[in-house]
Formats: structure tokens, C-alpha cells, sequence
């Protein structure tokens, strides 16, 4: 699990343990170099994340990790930063793993009422796709999101995950080695769960 | 589907115990901070917030404390308040395993606090706490659709009007608003609707409904979209469920036969009632 200071890394660490993962917290590129799997938990804004990431070189060791194909699970920011860009504090390069940008919600629901942001509480995810992950989840479940900005993808075709929220947007993105969210599945109680237990098989059939 | 209310337990800490006041004074020990919130995720809770009351800020080591200890063993989302003067005090919350922080008196005394601390940690996380209670005129009679922001647990009036300084720190950059009624707190009977929805349609973030809730039908009225309902998007309430009148589980099969739109208890939800503590 890359520490880039995100405060919840914690309770993360704790959710990855109870669902049998053995976890290792790194600051250092060598250290997320040795792991058979990389977890990126995710609070704070998306600038001051990759400048943390970058920093500390860890945006070329999670990259080559993805690269080398061992499963990347993005947490909230965790997800963002895969994206080519976000626009909180300012128009930020990301990772570019994915095709988009990340966007603030709209001030508007689609019947053209007041939306509130940022989205606080439990919306319900319907996952699409064959992927090692959604292969062991519910097809919908709900999970506990907060945030106020979200992915744009570029390409439906990485979208695994939907919710609606001023309309239908990317609550989970996915390719052969990646699978990111938004929302937090460290707190998401037994569907949270469900998802890191699939995790944990997926990192597993992937050594 | 969309965004589902929340039903938010809410339990007062003080030197590390759960204790449940009447308008904020008589105060009855209701147990082990961690062991209430693990039985309210066991009721499959939306949500749990620790509202921190102890007097002195020495004892905040306490508070940090329990909030790592339920951060590592209650897999939920966890909201800590009380006390909360600075953005270290914030930033010492979150590292600890707080999803979210409330603060309140410190914002008065210092409106750029919620700014500051937006820009720095993100709204999303970042929750301002009103005590609100009903204005009076001269003569000592409430002026109706008027209410005043008050500090110090309800007793000392700022003077400042409830529903413009909500809209001023959603503004500014508070992600929700926690707002308690000190005219409803303790009485159990019933949110005051007229507040919540005043404030609910005036600002376009969350609004956790606070004060008064002691049945369902409370909760029910505080979510509701409806004409007279309060507009909120989660109720928060706290002796209904400390002693062991009801269980976070059957509020939501009440509301959900009431229309109100809440995450629906699964199979493994707990029928176990709080003790009270005794």
C-alpha cells in the first residue's frame, strides 16, 4: 500500500488485513517494487496527491507495476489519478493510464434540480464487464461514497462500474491489471468487504 | 437508484465515554466508545459520529485514541467533532481515522478556519456543526423562521442568524452541515422541520438533521422532500438507540415502508439493542 500521505491509510491497512492480505505500507519506489500487488487509498485533493506521488518517484514504480501486470486497486484519488488529468486547484497532469479527466459534479441534477455536492453516503454500483474482480461481486451492491469530483473517461469501454449521481458516471474504471473505484470500500461494510476479498483473490491467482 | 439517506448514530465522548445529555446537562454513562460504535456497524449504521464534550483540550489524547480504535476494528464511515480549534487538530483527526471532522465554535471565532482548511484537506471531508436555537425578540418571544447560532453547548447566543452562516461556510467550503436544534436536543420530540428545511434549501450541500429525533416517524419527517418535511439527507439521532429503544435496523425497515429512500438492512444485520451502557 503506497503512503503518499492520505490520512486514511490506516483503516485501509486494517480493511486489506481482516480480508487476508498480508500488507506492507511504502514510501519508496523499491518498496512498490517488491509487492505482487499495489493498493493506492485515496482522501485529499488531486494536485497535492501526484505532487506527493511524484515526489517521492512513485508515480514510475506504480506505473511499472501496472505495466508488469500486478493488480492495482485505486481507492477515491487512488482511482483519480490514473486519469490523464484533474482540474481541482487547477488543471493537474495525471497518470495518464486512462484516457479522461476529472471533473467537479455539476451544479444540476438531470431533471434540472439543485445537486448536492459533494456526494456523502451509499449509492448503488452496477458492474458490467468480465474482469478478475467483477467475476466474485454482486452485479450491484452499495457502497459508501465521498466525494466531490469524479472520472470522465475518454473510453466507455474502461468503465466496469456505474452510479448515478447527476446522472450516470464512472464509479469504477478497470483494464487487465487495474481496478480502481470511487467510492471506499474500507468503509463500505460487508459489500466493502466482498470487494476486498475479491482483491485478495485476485492478487493470489496473479503471483 | 440514487444516493440513498443516511441514519447516523451519534454518541457524546467524554474522557473516553459515551454519555447522553438532555438539553446538554444531565449526562447518563452509555458505555465504551469502540463497543457502541462495533454494535451500531453490527445494525448496519450509515454512518457513526463521535461528538467529542470534553471540557478540557489536555484530555484530547483520549479522543484520539478511541477514534484510532474504532477506526481499526468498525469498518464504516466515522465523523469526530468537538473541540476541534485548528487545523493540526483536523489534520490529527483524519490521521487518526476520522473520515470526516465537524467544527464549530473555533469557525465562529475564526470564519477563514473553514476556508483554510478546504483548501487544504478538500471539502469533502470537512463538516461545519451549528447549535441553533429559536430567536427571541425584546419581550422574549420567539420570532418565528428566525434562529440564532449559539456556542458553548447550547448556552452562550453569538447573535449570528443560523441559516446565513450555513450558507456563508457551505460557501466557503464546508462539505456539510451538521445542524442540531438546542430547543429539540435531548427532548425527543421530533427535529425541528421548520429549521432543517430552511437551511436545507438554502444550501446546496448535505444537511445532517440533529435534535429531537425519538421515533421513526421523526426520522422519517426530517428526510422528506416532501411540502412540511425537513429536506435533510441523514438524521442523526442518539437515545433512541443508546437505550435500546429500537435498533438501526428496524428505523429503516419503518422508513422504508414509509417511502423514505434508505440502504435496506442486509441478512447479516444485528437485532442486538444498545444496553445503555447499565
Amino acid at each position: 500500500m503506497v503512503d503518499y500521505g492520505a490520512g486514511n491509510i490506516r483503516s485501509v491497512a486494517k480493511a486489506l488485513e481482516r480480508s487476508g492480505l498480508r500488507v506492507e505500507v511504502t514510501d519508496s519506489p523499491a518498496g512498490v517494487a517488491a509487492a505482487d500487488g499495489v493498493v493506492l487509498p485515496g482522501a485529499g485533493a488531486f494536485a497535492d496527491s501526484l505532487a506527493t506521488l511524484r515526489a517521492r518517484g512513485l508515480e514510475e514504480a506504480v506505473k511499472a507495476s501496472i505495466a508488469d501486470g500486478r493488480p492495482y486497486l485505486g481507492l477515491c484519488v487512488g482511482m483519480q489519478v490514473l486519469f490523464d488529468e484533474g482540474e481541482e486547484h487547477g488543471l493537474t497532469p495525471g497518470f495518464g493510464v486512462f484516457g479522461g479527466r476529472v471533473e467537479r459534479f455539476p451544479e444540476n441534477d438531470t431533471d434540472g434540480g439543485r445537486l448536492r455536492v459533494p456526494q456523502i453516503g451509499w449509492n448503488e454500483v452496477c458492474f458490467r464487464g468480465e474482469h478478475p474482480m467483477t467475476a466474485h461481486l454482486p452485479e450491484r451492491d452499495h457502497y459508501y461514497f465521498v466525494h466531490s469530483y469524479r472520472a470522465v473517461p475518454t473510453e466507455p469501454s474502461a468503465v466496469t462500474g456505474t452510479c448515478n449521481y447527476g446522472g450516470n458516471f464512472a464509479a469504477a474504471v478497470a483494464n487487465p491489471s487495474v481496478f480502481a473505484v470511487q467510492f471506499h470500500p474500507e468503509k463500505s461494510q460487508h459489500a466493502g468487504k466482498r470487494l476486498l476479498d475479491a482483491y485478495r483473490r485476485w492478487v493470489e491467482e496473479s503471483r | 437508484m440514487s444516493l440513498l439517506k443516511r441514519i447516523i448514530p451519534c454518541l457524546d465522548v467524554d474522557k473516553g465515554r459515551v454519555v447522553k445529555g438532555v438539553k446538554y446537562i444531565d449526562h447518563v454513562d452509555c458505555g465504551n466508545p469502540v463497543e457502541v460504535a462495533q454494535l451500531y456497524d453490527a445494525q448496519e449504521a450509515d454512518e457513526v459520529t463521535f461528538l467529542d464534550i470534553t471540557a478540557s483540550h489536555e484530555e484530547r489524547g483520549i479522543l484520539l485514541d478511541v477514534v484510532s480504535e474504532t477506526a481499526e476494528t468498525v469498518f464504516m464511515p466515522l465523523t469526530v467533532g468537538g473541540g476541534v480549534r485548528s487545523l493540526q487538530d483536523i489534520r490529527d483527526l483524519l490521521n487518526a481515522g476520522a473520515d470526516k471532522v465537524s467544527i464549530m465554535t473555533a469557525a465562529v471565532h475564526d470564519p477563514d478556519l473553514v476556508a483554510d482548511a478546504a483548501a487544504k484537506i478538500g471539502s469533502a471531508n470537512l463538516v461545519l456543526a451549528i447549535d441553533a436555537r429559536a430567536s427571541t425578540d425584546a419581550d422574549g418571544r420567539p420570532r418565528a423562521g428566525h434562529w440564532e447560532v449559539c456556542t458553548h453547548g447550547g448556552r452562550r447566543p453569538t447573535g449570528i442568524d443560523a441559516v446565513e452562516w450555513a450558507a456563508r461556510m457551505a460557501e466557503a467550503g464546508a462539505g456539510e452541515i451538521l445542524l442540531t436544534s438546542m430547543d429539540r436536543d435531548g427532548t425527543k420530540s421530533g427535529y425541528d422541520l421548520d429549521l432543517l428545511r430552511a437551511v436545507a434549501d438554502r444550501v446546496s450541500v448535505p444537511v445532517v438533521a440533529s435534535g429531537g429525533g425519538g421515533r421513526a416517524e421523526d426520522l422519517a419527517a426530517a428526510l422528506s422532500d416532501g411540502e412540511a418535511g425537513g429536506h435533510a439527507q441523514a438524521a442523526l439521532a442518539a437515545s433512541i438507540f443508546h437505550f435500546g429503544e429500537t435498533t438501526v435496523s428496524e428505523v429503516k425497515n419503518t422508513l422504508l415502508d414509509m417511502g423514505i429512500p434508505v440502504r435496506p438492512p442486509s441478512p447479516h444485520a444485528s437485532a442486538q439493542r444498545a444496553s445503555g451502557g447499565v
